[in-house]
């Protein structure tokens, strides 16, 4: 490659990581924007400040946001765990076993996966007021799986068949049950894919605000992308932008995190499965 | 790499036993297949299958949450409301707004990053995979505020960066009006779900056979040439992949126009104008119309893809 080629290359990456830091950093610097900076129209403060992160931590933001995060840790853990586990057993069965109806399962995903959200709202809203899961953790967690369930499904089984499988039928040869051969053998070799699985399903979970701000009513069970959302500020007079930015700042933490860490099996996952929740 | 095949959506295999003998394994297997995936499936059909009929029986009422006592059956005459409601149209013509110019800008967007990504320098390539993962992975709420933020007239910098640009100076009220509006929550949306877009065509570029590039360029092809011959048409099946997912997403927007414009403007997208009937003004029956009606668009979306771009969703994961 020529030397100026090499530049060119460099030149475009840069753009690319611009490109894609750049909200990111914008709403940062917000966040360390004193209320007398908000409208200085500069990208950065004048002089940086943790007071927003104060105000959601311990002021008058607090009893919104931390309710909120707590909401959204337990909501979002408890759907991905339950959709892993189903889909799990699920792939397994479809990656590796014959019986009919495999196709059945796998369009039904597809089509819960393109599914409007909106459309599932309005009926639980009303059915969720009358049995009284409104406003409650298992009544987020029930139509979050309906959006982690189909990509899980499919990511999942995309990893399964990679899986060599002749180990398995040596543990049949040797004696073991088709249970035993799933425990002992397949288990450990599927382990990085049920685990890439969980992290995408947890950002899909991690992003919602339909159902967030459809089915709560109170800091009982709503997440942060709903809490955010409806946040106005402790009174009237009071500009929310600078706590929201901070708010927002922390709830990114978690998924920047989680790419940073796993940024090749997150690839992996994604076009493997090549459905979006 | 193996890969998975996707039946087209509306075959679905015969549940039925086949006649005739079944070994005592082979009735073992399929008894364990439905106990494993059974459970799966039964949740994902319990949790849309049924809510949507729901919708589809409240829609044929007409019910308020706040006047109970008042519920009766009104046949369609919720839908006859709504179609002849030039609400609905106006919310119909900015989904699909939104939806034809995000998808067209996202496509060739997300084609330039995935080029640059198969092509990039080693040392880079790391860096820019977890940078491009960054929007995908960030809470939609999140990158409106931002984007919010960045165009509001008073928190904002781009009027004062940009005020070269005519059109553009410090008292541009990007919220103040229909187009600017749309403008800004385009942005937002294009910005958020590119690199999505952009994975799937690197998996995609990763299918083009390399013999057929270098054949190209033996044969004197430019740049171009190649591809708009040999690199596009031998990953067509992934773009179309990418473009049927991408149009049906976006068909849904809903959390940016919240956040930027709380429908204002007519802004309101159909989804916005379901949660609105039903949330916020508690109108239970025309509120499930508007999610069956919807559910139907995107149902012909999906059935348009599907049938007219004869989208191969088997071909395109590389069988």
């Amino acid at each position: 490659m020529s030397r100026k080629e090499k530049i060119w290359w460099w030149v475009a990456g840069i753009a690319i990581l611009v490109y894609c830091l750049f909200p990111i950093a914008w709403i940062v610097s917000v966040s360390f924007k004193a209320p007398s900076d908000l409208s200085n129209k500069q990208f950065l403060p004048d002089g940086a400040t943790w007071e927003n992160y104060r105000t959601i931590f311990t002021g008058s933001g607090g009893d919104l946001f931390l309710p909120a995060l707590r909401n959204s840790f337990g909501i979002c853990l408890i759907a991905t765990a339950i959709s892993c586990l189903l889909s799990m057993f699920a792939a397994y069965a479809i990656a590796r076993l014959d019986f009919p109806g495999k196709k059945l399962i796998l369009s039904t995903a597809l089509v819960v996966a393109i599914f409007p959200v909106i459309s599932i709202v309005t009926p639980l809203f009303n059915v969720w007021r009358q049995i009284g899961l409104y406003d409650t953790w298992p009544g987020l967690i029930i139509p979050y799986l309906s959006l982690t369930l189909p990509i899980s499904i499919w990511t999942m089984s995309a990893f399964f068949r990679e899986i060599p499988w002749e180990m398995e039928q040596a543990a049949q040869v040797d004696g073991a049950t088709t249970w035993q051969a799933f425990r002992k053998v397949i288990v450990p070799l599927a382990a990085p894919g049920v685990f890439t699985t969980a992290i995408i399903a947890f950002f899909i979970a991690w992003n919602d605000f339909v159902y967030g701000i459809s089915l709560t009513s109170t800091s009982a069970a709503r997440p942060v992308p709903a809490a955010l959302g409806l946040f106005s500020g402790a009174s009237q007079f009071e500009d929310p932008t600078g706590a929201i930015a901070a708010a927002a700042v922390i709830v990114t933490i978690p998924v920047v995190v989680l790419v940073l860490v796993f940024q090749r099996r997150i690839v992996a996952g994604l076009t493997n499965g090549a459905v979006k929740g | 790499m193996t890969q998975t095949t996707l039946p087209p959506v509306e075959k679905t295999q015969p549940v039925s036993a086949p006649h005739g003998t079944i070994s005592d394994r082979s009735k073992a297997e399929r008894k364990l297949g439905w106990l494993l995936a059974g459970p799966a499936f039964f949740v994902m059909l319990a949790v849309t299958a049924y809510p949507i009929l729901q919708a589809v029986y409240e829609s044929l009422f007409s019910y308020r949450l706040t006047d109970p006592d008042n519920r009766s059956f009104n046949g369609l005459s919720n839908y006859w409301v709504i179609l002849s409601d030039s609400l609905w149209w106006t919310s119909l013509g900015v989904t699909l707004l939104i939806t034809v110019v995000t998808v067209l800008v996202e496509l060739v967007l997300g084609f330039a990053l995935a080029m640059v990504m198969a092509k990039a320098l080693k040392s880079i390539r790391p860096v820019i995979r977890a940078a491009i993962l960054i929007p995908y992975a960030v809470i939609t709420v999140v990158s409106a505020f931002a984007w919010q933020f960045a165009f509001d007239i008073n928190t904002g910098f781009v009027n004062r960066w940009f005020d070269w640009i005519p059109g553009i100076s410090a008292d541009t009220d990007w919220f103040g009006g229909q187009g600017t509006s749309l403008l800004v929550i385009c942005l937002a949306e294009i910005w958020k779900t590119t690199p999505f877009i952009s994975l799937l065509l690197l998996a995609g570029l990763a299918q083009v056979p390399e013999v057929l590039q270098e054949a190209a360029k033996v044969d004197g092809a430019t740049w171009w040439q190649r591809l708009w011959r040999v690199t596009l048409p031998n990953m067509k099946a992934a773009i179309m992949v990418a473009l049927l997912f991408r149009t049906l997403d976006a068909f849904r927007v809903f959390d940016t126009i919240f956040v930027m414009t709380n429908g204002a403007n007519n802004t309101e997208s159909v989804s916005f104008l379901a949660y609105r009937q039903t949330i916020a003004r508690l109108e239970i029956g025309l509120g499930s119309a508007v999610s069956v009606l919807l559910f139907l668009c995107v149902v012909l979306l999906a059935a348009m893809f599907i049938k007219g771009f004869k989208v191969d969703l088997a071909q395109a994961r590389g069988e």
